[in-house]
């Protein structure tokens, strides 16, 4: 992939994130007339832009690392560009970067590891203007693997970092 | 006894086969063991009939420790000419040579409600006389195991001139369910498997336990606020309090100075990962090391001196050693590979350790000076090498591979002899092996 083909690819998921945002309050301006009050699951769903959702599985709340790695790959860089866009519109959301590390690797040089892939993530965030106070970081090693072949189809999906997003306090 | 010791060093060092000498019986444990000592155990007598059964248990366990050790073979009691009943009857040597047994071990249980009492003498048959005095262990019935363990490390002691690690226990993290949703938890085990307590429940994820120097505390890593930090849990009363820590996002890979009263841990910030000192009394805490690199998994010298760890500051992981104060350190470890996990020797002179070569984990042991490399050793993933209290064992644990892939531990010989699984309910991994009990 060029690099312009990226940036009209870039242009293009935040130009459709633009225009399929929905009204937020469901009235469309008007009165709503009380029977079509709309339901709590249309305003969390998947389609509500700033819901955490929409977060989670429209923008990706994960990047994927190389082995051995902390380096933001491009693809990365897209999705954090979108978390943080939703961040800074969503400012109520404190955000837990949790970083994780393959099986193949001694148990607390992973915990170092995914620390440092947690702090690239945060560091990429912040220099895209999410406030620093509103995220914390963690690691979790190789402990919480979401794929469990020992074959680099998994491993490649263990080497990431998540974003967790919560209303609750970061303390 | 110190000079026995030595003695047992150089041998070590100069790598030869185990001997049961023609002198004084004596097994001289080096490199390349040819053939194990043979042994004979007649049943312990019980002196009443309430010990007839303990009697017979501690009989099994104290063949199952020298035997386990792959350093002896008993001779089945099938062969005996003759039975040796009483534990004060004259000993028929000849009988003895006959069947080439060259030590033998006699003892007697008597049971008086809950307290048992345990006595036992050991014997050089070709010299035709007893080795050391008689002993006697006094105790209650449910430590059977600990009695019998402590005869097995007596006559070990006698016979190699050095220390025995029978009566040790193990602390490590218990392990259900599968890869994606696995449960941990804090355990306690005999160094044969046997009595395993539970010290913590699995509702947080905790890693990486170290027992102190005098086995009454354990430090370890608590996931229970979500962010990796120190606990120390007290083994008696099973009591928890996180430690107060540098500052930083994450704290862990604690272990106890020579003392107890420090503890030696890495702290994540930034990304970067460094080792600190801490006071566990006062919480002050001190900076060892400033690379913007990943330092851990540190490892005191005995003498408190220096601390091994790993760093991979020049790349990859490796090994470095450097003053207990902080300061330079010098790379060690020059193999192919990564190398991580140090852990020092009882002793001082063999540093154990994690190496990740060509898709494979061994477990080896290097001298300090990082020469002499040997891999004890190969799996899918070994990982957290544990030396026993008289450093001639290193437990640790392997993984098999795959979706169904499970923890276990396993030992073997410093010699990379004798590998074998310690038998347990349930997965286990990161052990940390206690000193011999008083």
């Amino acid at each position: 992939m060029t690099f312009l083909t990226k940036a009209a690819l870039i242009g293009l998921i935040v130009a459709t994130a633009g225009c399929t945002r929905p009204d937020r309050f469901g009235a469309g301006g008007g009165a709503a007339p009380t029977t079509t009050a709309p339901s709590s699951t249309e305003l969390t769903g998947v389609n509500d832009p700033n819901s955490p959702l929409y977060f989670n599985q429209t923008i990706g709340d994960r990047v994927l690392f190389a082995v051995d790695t902390s380096t933001l790959t491009a693809q990365g860089k897209m999705i954090l560009d979108g978390q943080a866009r939703w961040l800074q519109t969503n400012a109520d959301y404190l955000a837990i970067i949790e970083g994780h590390a393959d099986e193949q690797g001694t148990r607390e040089y992973n915990l170092g590891l995914g620390s440092r892939r947690a702090n690239a993530v945060r560091e990429y965030l912040v220099s895209k203007g999410v406030p620093a106070s509103r995220m914390r970081v963690t690691s979790y090693g190789k402990e919480r693997p979401i794929q469990v072949c020992s074959q680099e189809s998994c491993y490649a999906q263990n080497r990431r970092a998540m974003t967790v997003i919560s209303i609750a306090s970061l303390s | 006894m110190l000079k026995r010791f030595l003695m047992a060093l150089v041998a070590l060092v100069l790598a030869g086969p185990v001997m049961a000498q023609s002198g004084p019986l004596r097994l001289t444990i080096t490199d390349g063991v040819i053939e194990p000592l043979p042994f004979a155990v007649p049943g312990f007598q019980a002196e009443n009939t309430e010990a007839a059964q303990v009697a017979s248990d501690i009989t099994r366990l104290v063949a199952a420790d020298l035997s386990g050790t792959g350093l002896f073979r008993e001779i089945p009691a099938s062969v005996f000419i003759s039975a040796h009943s009483s534990f004060t009857q004259t000993v028929a040597y000849a009988d003895w040579r006959a069947i080439n047994a060259q030590a033998l071990i006699t003892g007697a249980v008597m049971v008086a409600g809950n307290q048992l009492v345990v006595k036992f003498r050991l014997y050089d048959v070709f010299s035709g006389s007893e080795m050391g005095g008689g002993l006697q262990f006094a105790g209650t019935v449910d430590g059977w195991r600990r009695m019998a363990h402590k005869v097995a490390d007596a006559a070990y002691s006698r016979i190699t001139g050095e220390g025995g690690y029978f009566d040790s226990r193990v602390v490590f993290v218990s392990e259900t369910g599968p890869k994606n949703e696995r449960q941990k938890r804090l355990a306690i085990m005999d160094y044969d498997g046997a009595n395993v307590q539970f010290l913590t429940d699995s509702t947080a994820l905790v890693l990486a336990p170290r027992f102190s120097p005098t086995g009454d505390r354990v430090l370890y890593t608590s996931f229970v606020s979500g962010f990796p930090r120190i606990n120390l849990l007290d083994v008696a009363t099973v009591g928890t309090r996180q430690l107060q820590t540098a500052d930083g996002e994450m704290a862990f890979s604690p272990r106890f100075s020579r003392d107890g009263s420090q503890v030696i841990y890495s702290v994540s910030n930034g990304g970067n990962t460094d080792i600190y000192r801490g006071d566990i009394a006062s919480g002050a805490s001190t900076r060892l090391t400033s690379a913007p690199s990943i330092e851990t998994a540190p490892s005191l010298s005995p003498d408190g001196t220096q601390i091994v760890f790993e760093s991979d500051r020049s790349g990859t992981q490796q090994l470095y050693i450097m003053s207990a104060n902080g300061g330079d350190a010098r790379r060690i470890s020059f193999g192919d590979g990564r190398y991580g996990t140090p852990v020092w020797s009882p002793r001082g002179d063999l540093v154990a350790f994690t190496k990740q070569n060509a898709g494979r984990f061994h477990i080896g042991v290097m001298r300090t000076d990082g020469s002499e490399e040997r891999l004890l050793t190969a799996s899918f993933l070994d990982e957290s090498p544990t030396w026993s209290p008289n450093g001639r064992v290193i437990m640790f644990m392997r993984e098999t591979q795959g979706a169904g892939g499970t923890s276990s531990l396993y030992s073997v010989d410093i010699s990379g002899r004798n590998l074998k699984p310690v038998t347990l309910p349930n997965g286990a991994s990161d052990p940390s092996w206690g000193p011999l009990q008083p």
